[in-house]
Order: structure tokens, then sequence, then C-alpha cells
């Protein structure tokens, strides 16, 4: 029993880490790729059909790199800070759920990697040290721009860490446990039972001040002010090459994974379809990746690029072989929570390159008095009548 | 299996401690008493004290010595330079401190008889049991420390503001 215990968990590990990792480069093209769509050019088109095999060219180009040790830095604590800015990036994935109980192989267990009976709070203190990383960076660089970035950083992510429990905290009275697991049960049914329609008090402002808050947390635009080029060079990893640069960056990224998973769970219901089976919800994704193999096919029939007429219907014929694996009935029970689940992350991972391409950085001043003049008040009365109502509704 | 973490933890706890009044720099001490709050924290786990020991994790190495981290760097302290110590410091110095926990140790074998520790057996340590402790039984301490920490605040405001008049 024991040994299938770690069997399992182990494979679990190695699983989820190859997907996260995986997800990481590829997220570092798609947010490329929408960026560029917004500014109207093709983005990377060169490595691979349509830059595909970019985020691997960039892999062996960090890795590759000289990794250099500027002789006036900190030595122990700047060698450290990338190493605990990408484990603590890292560690709060393992008790993030991605679906309900499967059965693999005779063997009951869960799409985590571990369920905690606080995995809420597990999640609030990993994200809390995760400045330890960026700030220690920062100092042991010994650069004032770096120094700068650092400080910055800390200051905002301790100011919106308060809007953001307390966002996390109205929901949380409402589904009434502390267990990631058991909030999305308690969400379960269709979309109106998701904490953010759910009654007494629909978490819609605690919502957009989470939103807020994990771009101000993930140090994104408008929010970057710790890496505003312009000011501060490249502010915290100034001094950093080569794969310490990089951890960094895939820290940045794997905490976005992060928060996006955590507003899903919180708010839009985890891995539960926004309405029942019995009424086609388990049809969407067919419906979906058959559309959007149809259209590559179309496209690579009426091709305007040379390359397109081979990539492109090779693409749909892929996108339509996805589409009849979700018709299968004996994967369905695991590939449909998990494709509601990332649609939904993957949805406010969109958001977060929307923004990015869309709006202009802030000001420190006006950062701050954000946060502590707008985001936080309303946050204290977003929970206060949430919790009065829940007390008032329960008996 | 609890047991030898216990003592990996609590040895790191000790060492990270120690570490704290032996570094030079504001920072590595900062960065040690970090590793302090975060070994404190597993040794709740491992009692059973799960909501405890994520509080512990958001509040001290979280919040509180992040601030630490903060105003240290703020100030670009450098490394303390270590003064010779008196001829009496060297002599007793020592002897006291094993002397203290010699004593320490002693006291606490007679207070506490040796299985008193259930590791994992504590059942009050959920988000539950703590917040029916902090509404009913200890409503009226917690209040108080709330107007305590409350005034500090205000005190800090006026001590502050006094400087840019």
């Amino acid at each position: 029993m024991l040994d299938s215990f770690i069997v399992i968990s182990l494979i679990k590990v190695f699983v989820v880490f190859a997907v996260l990792m995986t997800t990481l480069a590829y997220l570092q093209w798609v947010e490329r790729k929408v960026i560029a769509h917004i500014q109207v050019r093709p983005g990377p088109y060169r490595v691979g059909p349509h830059g595909l095999l970019q985020p691997l060219a960039d892999v062996i180009k960090l890795i590759t790199k000289e990794d250099l040790v500027p002789p006036y830095v900190n030595k122990p604590l700047y060698l450290a800070a990338p190493f605990l800015a990408i484990t603590m990036a890292l560690l709060s994935i393992s008790v993030i759920p991605f679906g309900p109980a499967i059965q693999v192989a005779g063997h009951r267990t869960l799409m985590q990697l571990t369920d905690l009976n606080i995995g809420v709070v597990f999640v609030l203190a990993v994200s809390s040290m995760g400045v330890y990383g960026i700030a220690l960076a920062g100092w042991a660089s010994n650069n004032k721009y770096a120094l700068l970035g650092g400080l910055r950083s800390s200051a905002q992510m301790i100011s919106y860490e308060l809007p953001m429990s307390l966002a996390i905290a109205a929901p949380l009275l409402i589904s009434n446990t502390l267990s990631l697991r058991e909030l999305v049960e308690r969400q379960s049914g269709s979309i109106l039972s998701w904490n953010v329609l759910h009654g007494p008090f629909p978490q819609v402002i605690s919502f957009i001040i989470f939103l807020i808050a994990a771009f101000a947390e993930t140090n994104r635009v408008p929010f970057d002010l710790p890496e505003a080029e312009n000011e501060l060079v490249a502010g915290f990893h100034t001094e950093y090459s080569s794969m310490k640069f990089a951890s960094f960056f895939m820290a940045e990224y794997a905490n976005m994974i992060t928060v996006s998973s955590m507003a899903t769970l919180l708010f839009l219901g985890g891995w539960v379809a926004p309405w029942p089976a019995q009424y086609g919800s388990s049809l969407v994704p067919t419906l979906i990746f058959a559309i959007a193999g149809l259209v590559a096919l179309y496209h690579g029939v009426n091709f305007s690029r040379k390359r397109d007429k081979y990539t492109l219907p090779a693409f749909g014929v892929i996108f339509l072989i996805i589409a009849a694996v979700f018709l299968l009935p004996m994967v369905q029970s695991w590939l449909l929570p998990l494709f509601w689940f990332c649609a939904k992350t993957g949805m406010i991972l969109f958001a977060f390159m929307w923004v990015r391409g869309t709006l202009p950085r802030f000001r420190y001043d006006q950062l701050m008095s954000f946060t502590w003049k707008f985001l936080f008040p309303v946050a204290m009365l977003n929970l206060l009548v949430t919790g009065f109502l829940v007390a008032w509704t329960t008996k | 299996m609890d047991v030898i973490l216990f003592l990996v933890f609590a040895i790191i706890a000790v060492v990270c401690a120690i570490n704290v009044v032996v570094q030079n720099h504001p920072i590595s001490s900062a960065i040690s008493l970090v590793g302090v709050m975060g070994s404190l924290a597993i040794l709740y786990l491992l009692l059973g004290a799960e909501f405890i020991a994520a509080a512990q994790v958001i509040v001290y190495a979280g919040a509180i010595m992040v601030l630490f981290v903060f105003v240290i760097m703020l100030l670009n302290a450098g490394a303390e330079t270590r003064k010779g110590r008196s001829l009496m410091v060297q002599a007793v110095g020592v002897p006291l401190a094993i002397a203290l926990l010699g004593s320490l140790a002693f006291f606490v074998q007679r207070l506490y008889p040796r299985d008193m520790v259930h590791f994992g057996g504590f059942q009050g340590g959920s988000a539950l049991a703590v917040g029916r402790a902090l509404f009913t039984t200890y409503l009226l301490p917690f209040e108080i420390t709330s107007i305590l920490v409350l005034i500090a605040i205000v005190g800090a405001i006026v001590l502050a503001r006094k400087e840019l008049d």
C-alpha cells in the first residue's frame, strides 16, 4: 500500500513537473505571439512552423550563455536568490488540484500532488516567501538599479498581499473550507454555484481585486515597476545572466500560472463545467477543437504563405484527432475536468498578456496610493458585507 | 519518521538561531532568523497544528522578516566590525551560557515528563479550532491585543510625523 502510494506520487510529481516546465516555456511563446498580434506583427516565425520551436532555441541559448558573476556581489546571497525564487514559485503548484479523483490501473488517485486541508493558506504562505528571492537578488547584486528594483518589489508585494488576502477570505466565507479540493466541490453544479456568482453575495468585486493584486504580486504590467527598463535597466535581475536570469524568468511565469489557477479554484469553480453534462457541456471541447481544426484546414488549402501549405493541414488534423479523443468515454472522466480547468486558467493567463499589450505602467506613488487608499478599503468592505450576509443567511 | 524530522528541523532551528548572533552582517542575521521561523513552522506542523504553522510562515517569515530585510536594505547597513571583548566576557561567557542551558533543560525535564509530546496527536490546530478558541474562550485577550496593536500603530505614526514638521 505504502509502496504503491510512493510510486504513484513519484509518477505524479514527474508528470506535473514535465508538463509545468513545457507550459512555462510555451507560455512565453504564446505571450510573444499574443502581444505581436495585438501590435499587428507576426511575432516569432523563424524557428520551426509559426515559431513553435522558439522556446527550445531560447532554452539552448540560455543554457549555453556565459554565466557571469560580477566581482562586487555578495556571493552566497547572490547565488541563493534565483534558487529561492524558482523554488518558492514551483512549491505552490504542489497543492493545486487539476481535476477530481481518478482511477489509474486500479488505483484511485487525486489529480493533484497533495491535498492539504489548509491549501489556500499554504499557497499564501509560499507566495509571501517568494519576495525574498527578488529582494535578496536586488540587494546582493550590489548595484543601485538592482537595489531599487528589489526595494520596489518588496514594498509592492507586501502592500498588495493585504487586499489579496482579504479578497481570498471572502469566497472562503461562502465555501466554508480551506482545502482547495473541497472548495471546488462546494462550487460544483453550474455557473451559478461558482463563487463569483454564488449567493448570498456574488464575489465579483473580490474576483476583480484578486486579479489586480495578482498582477502586482507577479510584477506584471501595469505593476512591473521592479523591472521598469527605462529607469532601472532591468531592475533586480540586472546583474544576472544565463540560467540564473532564466530562473527569475521561469519564477515569474510559474507565479502567473499559480495565481491564475488560484483565481480559477477560488472564484470560477475549478474543473467544474459551466453547465451540467446532460445539457451538453461535454461536447464543448470537441466542438472547439473541431472548429479550430476545420479553420486550420481551410487556411491550409487557401494558403497565404508557402509554408502554410504543409503546416496548417498538419495542425488541422491534430486538432481534429484531439476533438475525437474528447468523445471517447473512457478518457472523458479525467480529460473533461482537465479541459475546463486549463480553459479557465488559460483565459486568465490570456488576460495577463492582453493587459501587457494594452496598458502603460503605473507611477510609483500611484501604485502605492491605489492599493492603500482604494483596493484595501474596498476589499475590507466587501469582506464585511460578505461576512454579514453569510452569517445572516446560514442558520 | 516524526522523531527524525523533529531532530532535523530542531537542529536547523538551533543552528540558525546561533547564526543570527554570530553573523557580522545584518542581512545574514535576518536570513538566519527566517530560517528559525521556517523550521519552527515545520515543528508546529509535526505537532499537528497546521494552521498555526501556516500563520507562522505568513506573519513572521513572510511579513515581519520581509520588513526587517526591507529596512536593512533601505538603510544600507554594512557589516559590523567586531570589537575586542573584555577579559571577563571571555572567561565567564561560555560557562555561564552552559549553566543557563543546563538549568533550563533540568527544569523542562522536571516540569514536563518525557512522554508528553505526541506527534500529530494534537487536535486543536485546525483553522476551525483556532478560530473558535479565539472568538469564545480567549475573546477578551484577543480584543485587548488588537487594541494594543492599534495603539502601537498610532504611536508609530505620531512619532514619525514629529520628524517631518
